[in-house]
């Protein structure tokens, strides 16, 4: 059985009319949609077990502690993390990403180095620019070429021996490519520099192993990958976390308190100030295990059909152009495009008058979609649930987008 | 699945939309204006760039525009420098969102209300008026209601 026959059942959003078309939702980039799963997992622990984690001496308190920790058991597991003191919860990629670039920030001296690249979402580009700010550090960035790869070349070239941060993402939320992470983290460790991916697009996708990809730190957000808004996970090696004095402050990350001074806790709460999202880890970890059953080698490979069929179908139509590294090349579940004399917003919102959702705009890439030389491109982003069909129709579409306005 | 012709979206895209943005009549070049503004929708990353010709006396001889930006954008930049053409400073900055709304006759979602009101902020900053940053939130009552 092919993966979206088996898995549309379990989606219930995927019953919804949308402008009296049965909804075709290509958006799981931005923020994929839900399998019953993990609301009811969510759902069971509000109705049965909610209380807060780690202070509660009370069966509730224990209950919701036991699934708070077994849910990073199974980000552990998941990602393959050597162990679980390197899960830190966050708010989602965005937090993570601004968590470690505070706390690494802090570190960093007057004319220290951070590169990252100019792929980058502005999550992993903002809070870098926030710390160089602070510390008198220099940001550089590695070029995109013109087949949408990083410029390898122009990136040794940028390493110093004041490089201490090398940031960049795993998948480009643009271009859907790949980049070779061990690759890059060779090569700035070998400059003695941190480095920090940005996996918000990967994780959902391709069967990650932190032992094998030897990164510093890895982020990424549960939503994107059928688990729930709110909640997301910051990997880091321990020996580094270790190193690390906490970027911010409050209950949970400490052991014992002065007024002028505190113990911080243990790896990895010394990282989750405050009430952590509970019931977010609960159905974080129910997403992981709907994933896992599925197999995360099966998962990346009916992405990838459905990518190569909208990249070749693209390909075929006049007046529509794709970005992003060429077939044979391996790519993301992320196909970006434009359509001759029509704005990315005029396509979504032609698309979406059929019921079909896909994203337009800068998908928060700007300097991107500068070097790209565009306003903005739309962007269609798949999931276990898409069918082949649904990329039939998306393509049938778009066909006939030209002289819809 | 049979090939789909987008239509399901023609109460957005007017007929004055489809027309304003196949064949603006305002858009281009102004050699000779005196007052340009531009600004970016930092949403979409539409950028709008308004140029009037203001006569010593206040009357907007002219208005034209140029810019990055999606019909719908660009279909209000259109109907608002026709509005503004021949009008004075103060007629033109009593204009409303909503005044442009009755000319584009479209069913203009709260998530694109911004690409009607992107040239209003942008006007009033070559007007001079505008504050430095932000953009004019529509009339009460012009938003259509949510979904």
């Amino acid at each position: 059985m092919r993966l979206d026959e088996q898995t549309r059942p379990d989606f219930p959003i995927l019953q919804r009319i949308v402008n009296g078309h049965p909804l075709v939702y290509f958006d799981s980039g931005a923020s994929s949609q839900k399998p019953r799963a993990v609301l009811e997992a969510m759902n069971h622990y509000y109705e049965r077990s909610h209380a807060n984690v780690h202070r509660s001496i009370h069966t509730l308190g224990e209950e919701a502690t036991e699934l708070y920790e077994l849910a990073r058991d199974s980000v552990q597991r998941f990602i393959g993390a050597a162990s679980r003191e390197e899960v830190v919860f966050t708010r989602g990629t965005t937090d993570g990403l601004g968590l470690i670039a505070e706390t690494i920030g802090r570190t960093l001296a007057k004319g220290d180095e951070i590169v990252v690249t100019e792929l980058e979402h502005h999550s992993n580009l903002i809070p870098w620019q926030l710390v160089a700010r602070d510390r008198g550090a220099v940001l550089k960035a590695v070029p995109v070429l013109r087949d949408g790869t990083l410029d390898l070349d122009a990136f040794d070239r940028l390493l110093t021996r004041r490089t201490r941060v090398v940031a960049f993402a795993h998948v480009s939320n643009v271009l859907g490519t790949i980049t070779p992470v061990t690759e890059i983290v060779r090569r700035a460790r070998a400059v003695n520099a941190l480095t920090v991916v940005d996996g918000a697009q990967a994780a959902p996708h391709l069967r990650l192993d932190m032992s094998s990809l030897e990164c510093d730190f890895y982020v990424f957000s549960a939503h994107k990958m059928l688990g729930p808004t709110g909640i997301g996970v910051l990997y880091g090696r321990r020996a580094v976390l270790d190193s690390l004095e906490p970027g911010r402050g409050g209950s949970e990350m400490i052991k014992e308190v002065w007024i002028d001074h505190a113990q911080w806790n243990d790896l990895p709460w010394r990282f989750e100030p405050g009430t952590p999202p509970i019931a977010e880890a609960v159905g974080l970890s129910a997403g992981i295990e709907y994933l896992e059953k599925l197999g995360m080698d099966r998962v990346a490979e009916h992405e990838r059909a459905l990518t190569r069929q909208t990249l070749e179908g693209l390909a075929r139509l006049p007046g529509v152009t794709v970005y992003g590294p060429p077939l044979p090349a391996e790519r993301g579940a992320v196909v970006s495009f434009a359509v001759d004399g029509l704005h990315p917003h005029d396509v979504a919102a032609l698309l979406d008058g059929e019921g079909i959702a896909v994203r337009a705009g800068h998908h928060c890439a700007m300097p991107l979609m500068r070097r790209l030389g565009v306003v903005g491109t739309s962007r269609a982003t798949f999931s276990v649930f898409n069918s082949p069909d649904e990329v039939s129709l998306l393509l049938a579409t778009v066909a006939g987008l030209r002289s819809a306005l | 699945m049979s090939a789909a012709t987008p239509s399901a979206a023609h109460g957005l895209y007017s007929d004055v939309i489809r027309e304003r943005w196949r064949r603006p009549r305002h858009r281009g070049d102004l050699p000779g204006a005196n007052a340009v503004a531009e600004d970016v929708n930092p949403l979409c990353g539409d950028r709008v760039r308004i140029m009037l010709a203001i006569e010593p006396e206040g009357r907007i001889a002219e208005a034209r525009f140029v810019g990055d930006s999606c019909a719908i954008c660009t279909a209000s930049a259109d109907v608002l420098a026709d509005l503004i053409g021949g009008r004075s400073r103060d007629e033109a900055m009593a204009l409303e969102v909503a005044d442009v709304l009755g000319v584009l006759q479209a069913e203009i979602r709260p998530t694109r209300m911004r690409c009607v009101t992107l040239p209003f902020s942008v006007l009033a900053k070559a007007l001079g008026v505008a504050p430095a940053t932000g953009h004019p939130r529509p009339a009460p009552g012009s938003r259509a209601p949510l979904q």
